[in-house]
């Protein structure tokens, strides 16, 4: 191992130093896995730890994030009008996709685990985990065109208010990434909530308007393309007549499911080629997710079902009413459009945040279900409910857990 | 409840189906879905109150013999629940569900073997709440026999902890602050025995039999719940309960124990019944294809209770919380096998005999096997020439909730068993993202190897402490009505009250060391759930 003594030759002294070995405490545990043993307790130990907990859920998302990259880009396009087909200017989609997702990627790592790393260093302990699935999943829920440094605000906000606050990975009462977008979406809707926002590359989504490249598009990757024979970003491209931004979502409210489908077919919703957050538009592979956590039990299957049965139970009730056309709207199609199986894998089920209890976390999904879908359906000011449903829910869920440790006990007495 | 549950869910899904079946959308399908919900809700409400009116005829006849047995819808449990195992049927039958079976290569196996040792010891530290310097009643250099007294708690003159062999006292053994924790004894080849006086038990009070079981050190054989502790010698168990069989990692078959000593296990359990208010309960191995020992199954002045399940099913704490829970401030007593076989031979033959089967195992063994020796044997003496490497721990017990010893320790008071395993004192790259070694998990995300295959485990500990970030693990693995995870919560809090209220008093540390093998941010569980203990026994 004489890699290991090399890295141990450079640790840096932790009194002279705290941040520096700190943060290289995080790097060293990250490449190795320590050397401690058992004392005290048990003399062996479950092969899981916190990191693979983590980096699982991470992988869960990384087919989300492929698809999204390539999606921001075929958006871009298909509100010019151009390369409708999946594979048509494939390489000008990705590059696109990565031109916007990059940035969002690297500001959203650099500036939470910055912060982690500080209050680690400050309070003499080891960074904790948690901040690498907050950190992989606020890009996803993001809008493409989000201004960065909106967004190093909203992360700045979540983690130093939501969670260093209440002190630390483990403790936190709200979900990091929701709070960080429902911060944009209170101090900054018109990036969020318009729109305009989905399709990114424009200024704005009225027809003529130009693609507004950059260096990246026109110099750096235009370049590449040129060498290799491939056709180039062209600085020409603009918003065709008539095109509408709008989200499945602000049809739906609009003129329920006839009007959705007037614009987007199924298989587009399922498959996710339709503007929305960079990671939340393919249901299917959203879902491949979902089974990764569940096959792996990192995610409990009791919160899924709950939100399931939920969302079931409420469609039922508002289709019985049927005043307006969203009301009409099935559960089979509420589940093609929106965010509802994003939040459902990845959002919900944040340990965390959850109800802890196996009967709480079967209220808490069910809760979430009803609540999102009330939200969605009957609000015309938000266009999806789950984000507010869930943060709802997690302010909930401790009282969920205290009536059902309440009724444990209760029994326990009417023993005595 | 778990009724309703169902056939709600049921309509539900008709529902469903009916409604991918037709495509209608609109009102009549609603319609005709509210009124079959109400129709089936109407059967639902009138065989329920058929079943409850029965439930109260059998409970006034006193036929309701197993919860929940007699209804005429048949329940849940009844299509999952395994049947009986055809030798199980005396008693009451378990089946848990919760726990799991961690497999390690090393077991004990074959015959019982003697074993060559001749240093033995006698530790006040097993004991919990013994004062660090008890008063010792030897001196190095002094004769003894088997049964003569060693020492006694200050706070409780009356108990008397006897040695287990008869030989030299060669070594008075002192840790931190001048504590006691080893009186060595050199042994005899040829055992001499203390002879006692026994009384008749049919004849005697129960004070009788309890000042016989002080004066002849056998008091301490026996643990008292919730504290594990040595019973105070007013104390009275609303029950006393035995496990015969023993699921941890590597335990040792339980059916040796009594090869031999059929007899005397029988007196033993005989005795225990003239102590207890209540009864005697025995737990009975119902996981395998043939029946346990014929002195376990044809015991009798006892109650018997199957049980079926993965670990920790032979945990005496999980059987007495689906037998009679502890309740309140009740004192619950349990006994090992050998320790009830070792009041049994008192009882027959006068002698304190500290006979032990012990269970050499552990990967680290290049022949794990089953030894006869006594008490607190030298460890040392029993793993000699057994041992393939250096870097080894010594643990007396099982890997969950065993002591760490080293070389020059003894054998633990009510310990059966010896593991030695490899010390994981190594870095492994990316050890946490790609496990090259197989290694034992409850998780999905690592390789179970199938149902047989047998870990070899090291102490590593896989990962460092975190903030409790996974629910529904610990639940996962403890087969009670209990949330250990909260009760964690509100022991580290220091919160007296709600961990009373939340089930503290069914626990102790073994019970929970599953717990702590599965917990993913590494918490030391056992020694939480001692805090909770000691705080608790301060309060009353």
């Amino acid at each position: 191992m004489a890699l290991v003594d090399f890295f141990k030759r450079i640790e840096p002294d932790k009194k002279k130093s705290p941040f520096l070995h700190t943060a290289y405490d995080a790097f060293f545990t990250f490449a190795f896995s320590p050397n401690t043993v058992t004392s005290g307790g048990t003399h062996i130990k479950d092969g899981m730890d916190l990191k693979r907990l983590m980096v699982t859920v991470v992988i869960a998302m990384q087919l989300c994030y492929l698809f999204g990259t390539y999606n921001i880009g075929h958006q871009h396009f298909v509100a010019a009008g151009q390369y409708l087909g999946f594979l048509e200017g494939f390489h000008l989609k990705l590059a696109h996709g990565l031109i916007k997702l990059l940035p969002i990627f690297v500001v959203s790592h650099v500036v939470g685990l910055g912060i982690e790393f500080y209050f680690a260093a400050k309070k003499g302990h080891a960074v904790e985990e948690g901040f690498l699935v907050t950190g992989a999943l606020i890009p996803l829920i993001m809008p493409p065109d989000i201004p960065l440094w909106i967004l190093a605000f909203s992360i700045v906000f979540a983690v130093i208010i939501g969670k260093e606050a209440f002190g630390g990975t483990g403790m936190n009462i709200w979900n990091i990434a929701l709070l960080s977008r429902v911060f944009i979406f209170f101090a900054y809707p018109l990036t969020i909530s318009g729109d305009q926002i989905w399709v990114s590359g424009y200024k704005k989504l009225t027809g003529g308007t130009l693609a507004d490249y950059g260096w990246w598009h026109t110099t750096f990757f235009n370049k590449i393309f040129d060498w290799m024979g491939l056709s180039k970003f062209d600085p020409a491209t603009k918003v065709i007549d008539g095109f509408s931004g709008a989200t499945p979502l602000a049809l739906g409210y609009e003129g329920g499911w006839e009007k959705v489908t007037s614009v987007f077919s199924e298989s587009q919703m399922i498959w996710g080629t339709i503007p929305g957050s960079i990671g939340e538009t393919s249901k299917v592979l959203i879902l491949v997710g979902a089974l990764i956590l569940l096959v792996t039990r990192v995610a409990s299957w009791r919160i899924m079902a709950g939100m399931l049965v939920g969302l079931i139970g409420t469609s039922w009730l508002l289709n019985a009413i049927g005043s307006t056309p969203f009301m009409q709207v099935t559960w089979t199609q509420h589940l093609m459009m929106g965010s509802f199986l994003f939040a459902m894998a990845f959002m919900a089920t944040d340990p965390v945040t959850a109800a802890t209890t196996n009967r709480g976390k079967w209220i808490y999904g069910i809760m979430i279900g009803v609540i999102g879908l009330v939200i969605r359906v009957m609000n015309p000011a938000y266009p999806e409910g789950w984000m507010l449903a869930i943060l709802l829910l997690n302010t909930f869920a401790p009282t969920i857990d205290y009536f059902v440790l309440e009724s444990n006990i209760k029994k326990r007495l009417s023993r005595a | 409840m778990s009724k309703l549950n169902l056939s709600l869910s049921l309509v539900f899904f008709s529902q469903i189906l009916s409604a991918q079946s037709t495509g209608n959308s609109g009102s009549s399908l609603m319609t005709y879905g509210l009124i079959g919900l109400c129709a089936l809700l109407l059967v639902w409400a009138l065989f329920g109150l058929a079943s409850n009116l029965l439930k109260i005829e059998a409970d006034k006849y006193g036929l309701d013999s197993e919860k929940n047995r007699i209804g005429i819808v048949p329940g849940l449990s009844d299509f999952i629940t395994p049947s009986k195992p055809s030798f199980a049927q005396e008693g009451s039958f378990h089946y848990l569900t919760k726990g799991h079976d961690i497999k390690l290569e090393g077991a004990a196996t074959g015959g019982v073997s003697q074993a060559n040792v001749t240093r033995f010891a006698l530790n006040p530290k097993n004991f919990h709440g013994m004062s660090p310097i008890p008063k010792v009643e030897v001196e190095v250099g002094m004769e003894v026999k088997a049964g003569d007294p060693l020492f006694f708690d200050k706070k409780r003159p009356e108990i008397h902890y006897v040695s287990p062999v008869s030989g030299e006292v060669v070594e008075i053994r002192r840790g931190e602050k001048r504590s006691i924790s080893d009186i060595v004894i050199l042994a005899d080849k040829e055992m001499k025995y203390r002879k006692q006086h026994v009384p008749d038990i049919y004849k005697t009070d129960r004070a009788g039999i309890v000042s016989f079981m002080l004066s002849s050190g056998l008091w301490p054989l026996i643990n008292e719940r919730p504290f594990d502790m040595v019973p105070d010698i007013n104390s009275v168990p609303v029950n006393i309960f035995i496990s015969t069989f023993d699921t941890a990692p590597l335990a040792p078959d339980n059916n040796l124990f009594v090869e031999g000593n059929e007899e005397a296990w029988q007196k033993g359990l005989s005795v225990l019944a003239l102590l207890t208010s209540g009864k005697v309960h025995i737990g009975l191995d119902a996981r395998g294809k043939t029946a346990p020992a014929k002195a376990f199954t044809e015991s009798y002045s006892v109650e018997k209770h199957w049980f079926k399940g993965p670990h920790p099913a032979g945990n005496v704490g999980i059987q007495i919380h689906h037998v009679a829970p502890i309740r309140g401030h009740e004192r619950v007593w349990t006994l090992g096998v050998q320790e009830v076989v070792t009041i049994g031979r008192m009882f027959l033959t006068g002698e304190y005999h500290a006979d032990r089967v012990v269970a050499l195992t552990g990967a680290e063994l290049s022949n794990p096997c089953y030894v006869r020796t006594k008490q607190g044997a030298s460890i040392d003496e029993l793993v000699k020439n057994n041992l393939t490497g250096d870097n080894v721990r010594l643990v007396s017990g099982d890997v969950l909730s065993g002591k760490q010893t080293t070389a020059d320790g003894f054998l633990g008071f009510r310990d059966d068993q010896i593991t030695v395993l490899k010390e994981g004192n190594d870095y492994e790259l990316f050890g946490w993202l790609l496990p090259l070694a197989p290694r034992p998990s409850i998780s999905g995300t690592i390789p179970s190897y199938g149902k047989d295959f047998n870990f070899t485990a090291n102490t590593n500990t896989h990962g460092e402490k975190r903030a409790i970030v996974v629910s529904g693990q610990y639940e996962s693995v403890l087969p009670m009505d209990i949330y250990p995870q909260h009760l964690v919560k509100a022991i580290l809090t220091n919160n007296i009250e709600k961990m009373e209220a939340l089930g503290l008093n069914e626990l102790t540390e073994e019970d929970v060391a599953l717990c702590e093998f599965v917990c993913t941010s590494k918490n030391p569980v056992q020694a939480i759930i001692r805090q909770g203990l000691d705080a608790l026994k301060e309060q009353s």
